[in-house]
């Protein structure tokens, strides 16, 4: 029935009045640029944003103005509103940094504090040695092959043309079980697991064995009677010295670094024919002998490291092991890992590999 | 073996300029290991000179010793050529010797340098040397009077005295028996080199006659030649020539007397063992053969020996005199008043040289070369030149009678294809080559298309196989040309499902605070004890070794507790304050089912031989054993440390099945080395695997352990095996968690993992985990009980909890836990 009133003659509504408005805006931002922390901040917001603050109540009376009137005092209002609650924003959110960091710098502790509140612990370096000349080659192709340390004599012996008049059975002190008629050693060499591979498997076989050895050697720095070795065989069809001299090539720049090759010197092992003994190039001086004007240590000047034994499988340790010799050839080697690890790692020793101190354990960590 | 360069030479013809250091790394390059090389005069630095004495003035001293005041014409070594003052203890010489004199300036072995010195009352300008001084011999009866013609005053003393000689020490591998001679040294140099060689054992030897001793032997196979020369009037008092001394002891030998050395330098230089006799102390004609069973003889180390019926022996009218190529009888040795002499070159069957010198323990040179093997042909040879010898310097005659019984045993023909070495080394070897090298180490060939046959020379009884002789083919043509080739690539398996366990095993340890230890698996019954096993424990029932290390330790261990224990002690002592290690290893239980079989080698053994011989081998299960000695966490700025408990045992393991995807079920248990009331027994799947908890305090009493340690040991394997290979995926829901937690009262002996089972089984399929969370005992719940607290975590897989249902679920959980363990809730 009726429209607005427009006629109205507004009523002049100071708190609306331009300069009014300005004035509560400026003491809100004179506020809020006082603010020294959050809490004064939020009292600020209180005070000049809140239900009872100047420029809440200007708004409430906007409704009292004529329709024509509103628009604008809405927009003065709105923008009075506005450039306060920005400030807020602004001055809280260089209050909450200036909050944080010095909240950052109070809780600043001693990094250097010592944290070992459950010591390290470690695996055995022959453990990890062990595992990483597998992984070389597990690389290959090759499988891990293993056996009991209390082995049958025939299989540690006989099987490996060592017969029971074998002077070079002597080269080997044996620890015989009680009585010796039982025919039961403890190994003196991993190469029964070779047989027992032989034994169980046709060939292509490509094995590595690692494990523990007895012989009835005196105990000090460079003798065990309890060590380490690690063998290979492989036996397959036209296998020659040549393989088994890039195996070892390969073995020795996986274990040594890159360059780091073997040579061959003729020796004899009842198991191969032809054999050789395989030394390595000295990792250290790289085969000059000398390092910076001095000897070298590692390898005493020699530029070569004596590692292992190795060679042709015997036809006749085929024969014994049920490989056929006329159509399969093999190679085989071994080294000594304990002795190995001992010139990798420039132990001087052995007898620190078997104390158990836990300072010689943790120091190579749990990987090698 | 030692050979003395210039004995080397001796036989081949190196070129001068051959460097002793040239010279074994050729020798080593064909396969005779280097052992060192020593020089007789190392340690001296000149001026060390002939020198002639003068005068000497005795000059008795205060102290009771007369010393010798001399004048020595060193020649023009001095510089000025004036006699040299020089004040000697010694008293073995008189003026116009020749002696040895070294200068000052001169340095004798020992670091000892010589520098005129006011000594008596003189200035003495040098010393006159005994051998000892110069470290050529322990003779110190005084100083070295030189053979008249040794020289003149002022020559260089170092030749003179050989000691510019250098020695080269080889380790002869036992294929090369041959190579324990002069004579197989000097054929390997002349192979090195390519060089002209004499063979010491090329001589005219005279023809077997009826006239020599008189010799039979019943056993032709065990001493297939047998030669016997004799000389006679020899001058007991002729002393060895000192060339013949010098290169046995640089050879590694003891002069003795003329007889004795003689021997020893034939056989140096031959390779051959000769035995000589007192001929006047023998009786009748000589035999060989095998002992007879109970038969006794004092060989000439004094020892009395029981013989067996595979020993061959020497005899005589008088019984018998010797163990034939092993050690002679003392009742025909020869001695200092020995003048007419039996020599016996003979030729032995290895294989019973070995078995002799084994049985009777008896390591000989003699033996370490018959037991090798000899070249049977140059017995006669041998024999000879031990004759010449004597002859020559001991002033004997040579009796005509020369006895010859039995012939070489004839020598095997090898046959190979041409292609063999190539085959088998990779390396591109030509058929002349073959043929070339092969005759190069005196084999005899016969040459047909397309097989060569190979007769080996005597000297070489090791070449027996087609690759024996690929090995002489390849070494001469040299093992640094084997080319250097991959095989191809195997299609392997990767590691074992075993072998990956293994590995996660020792890192899941290692990362729990672990050190793994690799201690000896010897054990005696100290350890046992120390471990207070009980006298029945199937733990002492050990295999035990025949030789063992100590008699202390004489098994091998059916634990590894004791290794551990001691390996952690040894820390403590070295100032740890805690240490927890752990020992992954076998053990080992007696099976006793016989022995092990021996097989034959020409074939492979069938399988049930095969199962025959595994079976005879003890169990060896693998073990794992942890001990968790002291502070198991540290104290420190955060507070105080934790000494290690049985519940850090039990946590290992428990750890150990998360890791393997198993659970372990723990129970009260008593054992030893265990706190009887403080021992779990570990079970997977109702099996059990082994035992853990708090150590008994006697056992850390006796292994100088802090009280209160703590360990587990258990069968790996046994784990292992349960170990899950295909973990399935889990499901879980994502529907709110409802807690309830309850304290139940029970007797002090239930134990909670009981109560944990009840309330698991009677909660039903809506409980999602069980924990718990509290011990207490006290006033509030009475003597003789205590009070567990359990966190129960309720949830369903389709929908949200009402706590109608949580409620029942609890209820349901307690009640079974009331029935089973009489627990009550605590209100």
């Amino acid at each position: 029935m009726s429209g607005p009133n427009t006629d109205y003659d507004p009523v002049e509504v100071t708190p609306l009045k331009p300069e009014e408005v300005e004035a509560a805006r400026d003491a809100a931002l004179a506020a809020i640029a006082a603010a020294a922390d959050l809490d004064e901040l939020k009292q600020v917001r209180i005070e000049h944003t809140g239900d009872r603050s100047p420029l809440a109540l200007a708004n409430r009376e906007i409704g009292a103005l004529p329709p024509a009137a509103r628009k604008e005092a809405g927009q003065r209002i709105g923008q009075a509103r506005g450039a306060v609650n920005q400030a807020l924003a602004a001055r809280q959110e260089v209050l909450e940094a200036e909050h944080e960091q010095r909240m950052l710098v109070e809780e600043t502790v001693d990094v250097t504090l010592p944290t070992d509140r459950v010591p390290t612990g470690a695996r055995h370096p022959l453990t990890t040695g062990s595992e990483l000349i597998a992984d070389i080659f597990v690389a290959m192709g090759w499988e891990v092959a293993e056996g009991p340390v209390i082995e049958a004599e025939w299989l540690n012996f006989d099987a490996l043309n060592l017969g029971p008049d074998h002077p070079a059975r002597t080269m080997q002190d044996t620890f015989w079980t009680d009585p010796p008629e039982d025919h039961l050693v403890l190994r003196t060499h991993t190469s029964p697991v070779q047989a027992r591979t032989m034994l169980s498997r046709t060939p292509p076989i490509y094995v590595v064995c690692p494990g523990r050895v007895f012989r009835t050697d005196e105990y000090d720095a460079t003798h065990s009677p309890v060590f380490h070795q690690v063998e290979g065989l492989a036996v397959d069809e036209g296998i020659t010295m040549a393989h088994l001299k890039g195996t070892l090539d390969h073995f020795a720049a996986q274990m040594f670094g890159e360059g780091i090759s073997t040579r061959f010197r003729p020796s004899y092992f009842p198991f191969t024919e032809p054999s050789a003994e395989v030394d390595l190039v000295c990792f250290v001086c790289r085969g000059a002998g000398k390092l910076d004007g001095a000897t070298c240590r590692t390898c005493r000047g020699e530029g070569w490291i004596e590692w292992g034994g190795c060679g042709v499988v015997n036809p006749r340790v085929l024969t014994a092991c049920g490989v056929d010799a006329e159509r399969y050839t093999g190679f085989a080697f071994g080294m000594g890992i304990d002795r190995t690890l001992m010139f990798r790692h420039g132990i001087e020793d052995l007898r620190a590999l078997f104390e158990g101190d836990v300072r010689f354990t943790t120091a190579f960590g749990t990987e090698l | 073996m030692k050979a003395p360069v210039s004995w080397i030479r001796e036989y081949v013809d190196l070129p001068a300029d051959v460097t002793t250091d040239e010279l074994t790394r050729r020798l080593t390059a064909l396969g005779l290991k280097l052992e060192g090389v020593e020089s007789a005069g190392a340690g001296i630095s000149g001026p060390l000179v002939v020198g002639r004495v003068l005068t000497m003035e005795p000059e008795p001293q205060k102290n009771g010793k007369t010393i010798n005041w001399c004048t020595v014409d060193v020649g023009a070594a001095n510089g000025t050529g004036e006699p040299q003052g020089i004040v000697c203890g010694a008293h073995n010489f008189a003026p116009g010797d020749l002696v040895v004199v070294i200068l000052p300036g001169g340095v004798l072995p020992g670091n000892f340098e010589i520098s005129a010195r006011k000594t008596y009352g003189h200035l003495s300008a040098g010393m006159i040397c005994s051998a000892r001084e110069l470290g050529l011999g322990d003779d110190h009866d005084g100083i070295i009077v030189l053979p008249a013609d040794a020289g003149e005053p002022g020559d260089d003393a170092f030749d003179v005295l050989g000691l510019r000689e250098e020695v080269i020490e080889f380790e002869i591998n036992p294929d090369r028996a041959y190579a324990l001679s002069l004579r197989g040294i000097a054929r390997e140099a002349a192979l090195a080199f390519g060089a002209p060689f004499r063979d010491p054992a090329d001589r005219p030897v005279p023809a077997p006659n009826d006239a020599g001793y008189p010799v039979f032997v019943d056993d032709p196979a065990g001493c297939p030649v047998f030669v016997a020369r004799t000389v006679t009037g020899l001058d007991p008092a002729a002393p060895t020539p000192d060339w013949m001394a010098r290169r046995l002891q640089q050879a590694g030998m003891r002069p003795i007397s003329l007889a004795v050395d003689v021997t020893n330098y034939v056989m140096l230089e031959t390779g051959r063992p000769i035995h000589g006799y007192d001929a006047d102390k023998l009786a009748g004609p000589i035999r060989v053969r095998r002992a007879r069973e109970g038969e006794r003889l004092r060989t000439l180390d004094g020892t009395d020996r029981v013989l067996s019926p595979e020993d061959l022996v020497v005899t005589d009218d008088s019984g018998i005199i010797g163990l034939g190529g092993v050690m002679g009888g003392e009742t025909t040795e020869m001695s200092d008043t020995t003048t007419n002499v039996l020599v016996e070159a003979a030729h032995w069957d290895p294989v019973s040289m070995f078995r002799t010198g084994k049985r009777h323990k008896i390591s000989s040179e003699a033996g370490k070369r018959n037991e090798r093997g000899v070249d049977p042909v140059i017995t006669p040879a041998a024999a000879d030149r031990v004759v010449e010898l004597l002859v020559t310097y001991g002033g004997g005659t040579a009796d005509p009678g020369v006895t010859v019984v039995g012939s070489p045993p004839p020598q095997p023909r090898i046959t190979i294809s041409y292609d063999l070495p190539a085959r088998v080394t990779g390396i591109a070897i030509d058929a002349a080559t073959t043929v070339a090298n092969l005759e190069a180490v005196g084999c005899t060939l016969d040459k047909a298309d397309s097989t060569l046959t190979a007769t080996p020379p005597p000297w070489r009884p090791d070449l027996v196989d087609p690759f024996d002789l690929v090995e002489e083919v390849a070494r001469i043509v040299g093992y640094d040309r084997v080319p250097s080739v991959l095989p191809r690539e195997a299609a392997g398996r990767g590691l074992s499902r075993e072998q990956r366990l293994r590995r996660r095993v020792g890192r899941t340890l290692a990362g729990a605070g672990c050190v793994e230890v690799i201690s000896f698996p010897f054990v005696g019954d100290a350890a046992f004890d120390a471990l207070g096993l009980p006298a029945d424990d199937p733990r002492r029932h050990t295999v035990r070794l025949a030789n063992p290390l100590s008699s202390e330790e004489p098994s091998y261990t059916t634990t590894l507790l004791p290794g551990l224990l001691k390996a952690a002690a040894r820390n403590i002592g070295r100032g740890a304050t805690g240490v927890s290690l752990f020992e992954t290893g076998t053990v080992a239980f007696p099976v006793d089912r016989g022995p092990a079989p021996i097989y034959g080698v020409d074939w492979r053994p069938s399988d049930d031989e095969l199962a025959k011989l595994f079976d005879a081998i003890p169990e060896q299960p693998l073990y794992l054993a942890v001990v968790l000695a002291g502070e198991r966490e540290r104290a420190g700025w955060w507070g105080g440390g934790r000494a290690a408990g049985w519940s850090d045992a039990v946590a290992l393991v428990r750890r150990l099945g998360t890791e393997l995807g198993l659970d372990v079920e723990v129970s009260a248990s008593t054992r030893a080395p265990w706190h009887p009331g403080r021992c779990a027994q570990l079970a997977v799947a109702g099996e059990p695997i082994g035992y853990a908890g708090e150590l008994h305090p006697k056992v850390c009493q006796a292994f100088g352990l802090p009280a209160r340690s703590a360990a587990v040991e258990l069968d790996l394997d046994a784990l292992m095996r349960r170990a899950r290979d295909v973990v399935p995926g889990p499901e879980f829901s994502t529907y709110p968690l409802a807690k309830e937690d309850v304290a139940l009262i029970v007797a002090n002996d239930v134990p909670a993992a009981d109560v944990e089972a009840a309330l698991r089984e009677g909660a039903g399929p809506l409980l999602e985990s069980v924990r718990l969370f509290d011990v207490y005992t006290g006033d509030q719940v009475g003597e003789g009980r205590k009070s567990l607290a359990f966190a129960l975590r309720f949830r369903a897989p389709d929908r949200t909890l009402t706590e109608e249902e949580t409620a029942a679920a609890r209820d349901a959980a307690v009640a079974l836990a009331a029935e089973r363990t009489g627990a009550v809730q605590r209100s």
